[in-house]
């Protein structure tokens, strides 16, 4: 049966499970837009700007596991992409984006809105095609899916010209995929495997770093049992947060940068790593050559080029963690760690994570701290970049995997409430919170608009410190308090979500965060609330950027750890 | 670590765009491309390119994987080593009176090579070998004025196995399935 490439498209994407697709329309893909109301299991859901589209087809693929599916039309509907795109690369994120581009007899004329967009993604695409036949539609489509979501998950972009959604032909949808070039190894090498159980048996004082390849390879179950039989603890990236029950006793919460003392000093004084699914960040690791110096490193992850790009590997194993870790579970021998466990509770009763102990400001900890109890721990938290970020991955126990959606590869501040949405379409059974700074939330806050249309209910806390609070607290404690380019003045969000039709409310003291957080769980549909928090409050414990693991600055009131006006957040 | 030079064979797919792919990547991520050969293979949908590194093993290790994750990428490896054989071709234009003509054709006699054009006060010669070989012709015939060089840079094989073809990486691709 002949059809045209925009209805094959549609089938295509049918086909390959889709039932999303976040967009916004322009000349070259009008005959794409022209056949959608055809297909009734394609939902469209109309951005405010493409940066918007890429980043909730982003957030839905991180909360559901599926593919997330966005659409643009050529020239600058393209470019808008990009800085989503770019962020699902470095995240691992199964997103297909799709992008019109001007007819193929104007391809390479400069024609009105051309891009080489093909060109602009190459670095950041896992792979990317231009359809020059509409009789190439399925197999790329399928190609283009499989890429996405096999193997070490990416983006992959598809630019197809108006005129070949317009071209007739025969649809052909193969059912089985030829990527000759491309095989990802699922199987972990048995030897390999095997040298770590060793090391792992023989390990006296090891720690876990559990990234979020545990959270795309499915692998929670399998990491628990290692952890349980052999009483390793673990630390997670940011990315691998949930991966790993935050209430776990042999949590660790998050390593690196701005992540717990224990954390860290348990990693510096291993004799073993054991690195599942995470790519050795140098926010994780802080000073490479400094980095867990007595250490042994396993490292397992899906992407050979990883191992060894970034840290000495001893064990190197490549492979699906899923798998791997049923092989290793098996030659793993059941173990007791009394002395370094003991070990690890003595850091975590002398460094617990510490907040200001001034009882009665409302610091932005405490705002977190107050949703995970509120919420009982069950809701998807999606954060903005900054500080307010550090604070999400720190106060908030994720004990389920895909519940914190974080830009954490690109750090794209404006990332929070597109993804939001994205998470709650995803999953539209989950209590959705997108905790953003006040910076961030005016880069993309447009997409209020798309909430309010298409009827997306998330629960929207500004974290309002009148700062860029990151970068200020980098002047603040690199560049003597020269607070250049971070005051910043805001609007009165309580009236711009208004405006939008979305209730809200301004929160200033510490006595009415709850009962706002109440609220806003209670009312049915999207809520906004300004939390005007503590302007100058650090995200502590802090590594210095360039410093090792073990220098790491704490609060300032962590001497005063013990006293009962400090609340602390432990696992143990 | 050590630099050295190192020799990587790749089977590409023949489409358009891949030699951007792999020159992108050299780039992107900072690694030294010493030369790199393309050329059609015996099966129209394969193309092979040699390409020249310098690195330390690690960094030389990076570029492959990096490279074999460019899903255009069929197969690459390192055939560095004693079995490697490998050649490069140039085309070298150099002054040539008649005085000195007789001179440059006697060497380039010496090392094999041939004159393939002859103007009015230029000679046009072709050489194939190692490199070394084609920069010690290129030294000797320095002093008579070389007006224009073009060389290919170096392809490459080992003498006894082949990187294989795409129907050996299909049947092991479907046999690591199983
Ligand atoms: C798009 C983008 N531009 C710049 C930065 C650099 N940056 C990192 S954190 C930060 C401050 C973020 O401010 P805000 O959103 O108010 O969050 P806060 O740190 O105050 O919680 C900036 C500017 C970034 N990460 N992303
Ligand atoms: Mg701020």
């Amino acid at each position: 049966m002949k059809l045209s490439g925009a209805r094959m498209l549609c089938q295509a994407l049918i086909n390959e499970g889709v039932d999303v697709i976040f967009g916004f329309p322009g000349g070259s893909v009008l005959p794409l837009y022209d056949v959608l109301p055809e297909f009734q299991g394609l939902r469209h859901i109309l951005v405010r700007h493409e940066q918007g589209a890429a980043h909730a087809a982003d957030g839905y693929a991180r909360a559901t596991g599926k593919v997330g599916v966005c659409l643009a039309t050529s020239g600058p509907g393209a470019t808008n992409l990009v800085t989503g795109i770019a962020n699902a690369h470095l995240d691992s994120s199964p997103v297909v984006a799709i992008t019109g581009q001007v007819a193929r007899a104007f391809i390479g004329k400069d024609a009105f809105q051309e891009v080489d967009i093909t060109g602009i993604t190459l670095p950041i695409t896992k792979h990317n095609y231009l359809i020059m036949n509409a009789s190439d539609i399925g197999s790329v489509v399928k190609e283009a899916f499989h890429l996405a979501r096999t193997g070490r998950p990416g983006p992959v972009l598809l630019d197809i010209p108006r005129d070949v959604f317009v071209e007739e032909a025969e649809f052909n949808y193969p059912d089985k995929v030829e990527l000759t070039g491309y095989k990802p190894i699922h199987q972990g090498h048995p030897a390999q495997i095997k040298r770590a159980a060793e090391l792992i048996n023989s390990s006296e004082c090891p720690v876990i770093i559990a990234g979020r390849g545990i959270i795309i390879s499915d692998a929670c179950e399998q990491l628990r049992e290692l952890v349980e039989k052999s009483q390793i603890p673990v630390a997670t990236t940011l990315l691998g947060m949930g991966g790993f029950p935050g209430t776990h006793v042999l949590s660790l919460g998050m390593l690196g940068m701005h992540g717990t003392a224990y954390a860290n000093m348990a990693i510096q004084n291993s004799d073993l790593v054991i690195c599942l699914g995470s790519r050795f960040d140098d926010r994780a690791t802080g000073k490479v050559s400094a980095f867990a110096p007595a250490a042994k490193i396993v490292h397992v992850d899906i992407d050979a080029a990883e191992i060894g790009k970034n840290v000495r590997v001893d064990v190197p194993i490549v492979g699906d963690l899923k798998v791997v870790l049923q092989v290793l579970n098996t030659l793993v021998n059941s173990k007791s760690r009394p002395a370094w466990l003991e070990q690890i509770q003595k850091y975590q009763r002398e460094h617990p994570l510490c907040v200001s102990s001034e009882e009665d400001k409302l610091l932005p900890q405490h705002v977190i701290s107050q949703i995970y109890e509120l919420t009982g721990g069950d809701a998807t938290i999606v954060t903005g970049v900054g500080q307010n970020q550090m604070w999400c991955a720190q106060h908030f126990l994720y004990t389920r995997p895909k519940t914190l959606i974080s830009s954490g590869g690109l750090g794209t501040m404006g990332f929070e409430l597109p993804a939001a949405i994205g998470a709650k379409v995803g999953c539209p059974k989950e209590t959705v919170w997108c905790i953003a700074g006040d910076g961030g939330f005016q880069m993309t806050m447009q997409e209020l608009a798309t909430a309010v249309q298409d009827k997306v209910a998330v629960k929207i806390a500004i974290l309002n410190n009148g700062y860029l609070g990151m970068v200020r607290q980098w002047q603040e404690l690199f560049y003597d308090k020269r607070y250049v380019g971070t005051p910043l003045w805001s609007p009165d969000f309580v009236k711009i979500a208004e405006a939008y039709g979305i209730p809200a409310c301004r929160v200033k003291n510490k006595k009415d965060v709850s009962a706002a957080i109440t609220t806003a769980l209670s009312y049915d549909g999207s809520y906004l609330i300004d939390f005007m928090v503590e302007p100058e409050e650090n995200v502590y414990p802090m590594v210095p950027p360039g410093a090792s693991l073990a220098e790491l600055m704490e609060h300032p009131d962590a001497r005063r750890a013990n006293a009962s006006s400090t609340f602390t957040v432990s696992n143990v | 670590m050590a630099n050295s030079k190192r020799t990587l064979a790749a089977l590409v797919y023949n489409r358009p765009g891949v030699l951007n792919r792999v020159a992108s990547l050299f780039r992107r991520r900072g690694f030294n491309i010493e030369s790199i050969a393309v050329g059609r293979t015996d099966d129209p949908k394969l193309s092979r390119m040699t390409i020249v590194v310098i690195g330390d093993n690690a960094t030389v290790e990076q570029v492959r994987k990096q490279l074999d994750k460019i899903v255009d990428v069929v197969k690459i490896i390192d055939i560095t080593g004693d079995d490697m054989v490998s050649r490069e071709l140039a085309l070298v234009r150099v002054k040539a009176t008649t005085a000195t003509r007789a001179e440059i054709v006697q060497m380039v006699n010496i090392f094999r090579g041939a004159i393939i054009d002859v103007g009015s006060n230029t000679l046009v010669i072709e050489v194939t070998g190692d490199e070394d070989k084609i920069d010690s012709l290129l030294n000797l015939l320095r002093s008579y004025g070389i007006r224009e060089v073009a060389r290919t840079g170096r392809v490459a094989m080992t003498r006894g196995g082949t990187i294989g073809s795409i129907k050996a990486e299909e049947e092991a691709a479907t046999g690591r399935q199983r």
